[in-house]
């Protein structure tokens, strides 16, 4: 593509992106846009729209394409236990910590499909801690948070997930937290009662009160650096005291501008620990 | 070829075949080399900085992995992490997706390329290395339309031959080096060295 073709592109593409916080308040316009523009043109392509001049006046006049769009926005598919290692360094150097409070909360901040969330509702399980917990898991998909609700996974990836499990010093197998049927691992309920789901914007959206573990991972990696001192500072802000923030395996807050505020936990984990103030 | 006038930076991408042909081209780079490179290989998840390690070593360069939103550096060597696709956000920063796998890789070559074309326009020396599938092909055509310079290792000495041959069909335009000759196209480059 033309380097004129390239700018043609992305100015359509902030108009869109304008368009889309006027009309439904929804605010891309501080996201990445390396990985943004590629999102748009796999959603252009795949909605079957010939332009984004298109696919704006269509979003604007019929709310059944946003839906479908925020599909391609933001919807991350991730896996349980992912990168077992984090899950490893939470279950042998957080959770002693964790152990001293009588109560906790814990936020999986952009937990789209839930499979992080489980992730942890499972490890909390596993050390004795979910009956002290309330999890809040947000992400500003509606249809991702529903997924994640549901906590219904194709059977295939519970290969993956189990092998996971095992290298993060799972306890059990995770076969004890799933019913499969149908192609599908259907995961117990019982799970799901100490979780808040809600929706929530790391963009526009206030602080989450006094959270002692704040896991949100390969989230910010889409967010442009100015955004990410926003998400950052509302992390910082929604911590409880000494609580700790995870990050994704090739995240840090060495560019933030509130890497002050925190020190490194567990450095080769992402795992940051907010400081006294 | 525009883009041999102004380089900026040099995009490069390898599966089977891939730590053979990059020893032969990495380590030959002079440690003066003034362009940021940026390379995708495709490997298993888990193993982290792996290839990173093992360039380090043996190159005048600095060799790392990529972190998300990493400032662009000249004569840096980033290397994609493994699970992660690797973008060039800007001509001064780097950024990683985990968005679905391109071409059966994450990290593709086709995302690098594509991003990076966007980002350096005639600035970019892109170069597809020895591999078995077609990643990199429809990156390298992104290249030569946004008038970069594209390099494909001459298919006849590459370990596996298939990702060449797809980059010179998507890409025509395409030069078709040796591994000794792209060292040696890369090393002379204009611009290339570091004021003294």
């Amino acid at each position: 593509m033309s380097e004129a073709v390239t700018q043609v592109e992305d100015i359509e593409i902030r108009l869109l992106l304008d368009a889309l916080v006027q009309r439904y308040h929804y605010d891309f316009r501080q996201y990445a846009f390396a990985s943004l523009r590629r999102r748009l043109r796999a959603a252009r392509a795949a909605l079957g729209f010939a332009s984004y001049g298109a696919m704006q006046d269509a979003l604007l006049h019929d709310e059944t394409v946003l839906p479908r769009l925020l599909g391609y926005l933001t919807v991350q598919v991730s896996e349980m236990f992912r990168d077992p290692e984090y899950f490893r360094a939470i279950r042998e150097s957080v959770v002693p910590h964790l152990r001293t409070y009588p109560s906790l909360k814990v936020w999986v901040a952009g937990c789209s499909t839930g499979e992080e969330l489980y992730s942890l509702v499972i490890l909390f399980r596993e050390e004795g801690l979910e009956n002290r917990t309330l999890f809040y898991a947000t992400d500003i998909n509606p249809e991702a948070l529903r997924m994640a609700r549901d906590g219904v996974y194709a059977l295939d990836r519970i290969r993956g997930f189990t092998e996971n499990h095992r290298r993060s010093g799972g306890r059990w197998s995770l076969s004890e937290y799933y019913s499969a049927a149908y192609g599908r691992a259907v995961f117990a309920q019982s799970l799901r009662e100490r979780v808040v789901f809600s929706d929530h914007s790391l963009v526009s959206d206030a602080v989450f009160g006094e959270m002692n573990l704040i896991s949100c991972r390969n989230v910010m990696i889409y967010f442009d650096r100015t955004l990410q001192d926003r998400a950052v500072g509302l992390f910082r802000d929604s911590l409880a005291r000494r609580g700790f923030l995870g990050l994704g395996s090739r995240e840090s807050l060495r560019f933030s501008a509130h890497a002050g505020a925190f020190r490194a936990f567990a450095a080769d984990e992402r795992i940051y620990q907010k400081c006294e103030a | 070829m525009r883009g041999v006038n102004a380089p900026r930076a040099v995009a490069i991408g390898a599966s089977a075949g891939a730590v053979q042909a990059l020893m032969a081209l990495l380590p030959a780079l002079p440690a003066d080399f003034a362009l940021p490179v940026f390379v995708v290989v495709h490997v298993p998840p888990g193993r982290r900085n792996a290839l990173a390690a093992l360039f380090a070593e043996t190159c005048g360069l600095t060799v790392r992995e990529a972190e998300d939103k990493d400032p662009i550096q000249p004569g840096i060597v980033y290397f994609a992490p493994p699970d992660y696709h690797l973008l060039v956000e800007t001509p001064e920063s780097l950024a990683l997706s985990t968005d679905e796998a391109v071409s059966f890789s994450r990290p593709a070559v086709d995302v690098l390329f594509e991003t990076a074309a966007a980002a350096y326009g005639t600035g970019l020396v892109a170069i597809v290395l020895t591999g078995a599938n077609a990643d990199g092909a429809a990156g390298l055509r992104c290249v030569v339309q946004a008038g970069g310079l594209a390099i494909v290792q001459d298919p006849a000495e590459a370990q596996a031959d298939f990702m060449p041959r797809a980059a010179i069909a998507a890409a025509p335009a395409a030069r078709v080096l040796g591994l000794a000759q792209i060292a040696g196209l890369l090393s002379g480059l204009p611009a290339c060295r570091l004021a003294p």
